[in-house]
């Protein structure tokens, strides 16, 4: 795992690599939009630690279930979150987690139904103090 | 880091069958995330939690794959559907193999 050499990338390389990353996920399609909601702060003071939720619309039973949801964020060092994993046993697709945001940036949620459909929300979090410490 | 990873969870004492629950749940841990660099300019190697698990009587119900972005001290709030009285379980796992562990009974009427 890399842990040297992203700061020499360019400052869009973050955001190639997202856009990469949900294309991937995605199965090589366009995710959709609707259906799921990204909730993240406008403004962060504390980058450290930013409360982010997810939610997505469904029956959680037969096609109607959300598999995973893939958060990644553009503007760190490495665009990789998270990933949910939900069950019919979860009830509802809905969760909530702290997250570290090193600058202002987008935030993205993806997430995949057991059909193979995806869908996209994204928020953009404006930070004062960076957390990914020096 | 010092001291031991201690997990914290919250789970209803009791619910009705079917009822979807709220889960919260928080565990001590640095979540090291690899960026940082010490007073010397070298890089502090990564050590975090990179998998959450949870289970109801032997049920997967939720799980996360964490990267170094999830917050020092990861914390979760997810729902779960109850269909009859049992044990939730949970598992954190670290970098170096550790697991840590927690277990909540629910009673279900």
């Amino acid at each position: 795992f890399a842990t040297t050499g992203f700061t020499a990338l360019p400052a869009n390389a973050a955001a190639e690599e997202t856009a990469k990353r949900i294309t991937e996920f995605a199965g090589g399609k366009e995710p959709g939009t609707g259906k799921i909601t990204l909730t993240a702060p406008e403004i962060a003071e504390n980058g450290n630690t930013v409360p982010i939720s997810v939610k997505v619309e469904s029956a959680m039973s037969g096609d109607d279930m959300v598999e995973s949801v893939l958060i990644l964020a553009d503007g760190n060092p490495n665009p990789d979150v998270a990933t949910f994993n939900f069950t019919a046993m979860s009830g509802v697709a809905e969760a909530t987690t702290r997250m570290r945001l090193a600058k202002t940036q987008t935030v993205y949620a993806v997430a995949k139904m057991a059909d193979g459909s995806t869908f996209v929300d994204k928020k953009e979090v404006k930070v004062t103090i960076g957390g990914c410490g020096g | 880091m010092a001291a031991k990873p201690k997990p914290r969870v919250k789970v209803p004492k009791t619910a009705k069958a079917g009822e979807t629950i709220v889960i919260k749940t928080l565990i001590s841990h640095k979540m090291e995330s690899g960026q940082r660099k010490d007073k010397e300019g070298k890089i502090i190697p990564r050590k975090i939690i990179n998998k959450f698990t949870c289970e109801f009587n032997g049920e997967p119900v939720f799980s996360c794959d964490m990267d170094p972005a999830i917050s020092a001290n990861p914390y979760f709030e997810f729902r779960a559907k109850v269909p009859e009285s049992g044990m939730f379980k949970f598992s954190w796992v670290d970098d170096d193999g550790s697991v840590y562990t927690d277990e909540q009974k629910i009673e279900v009427s």
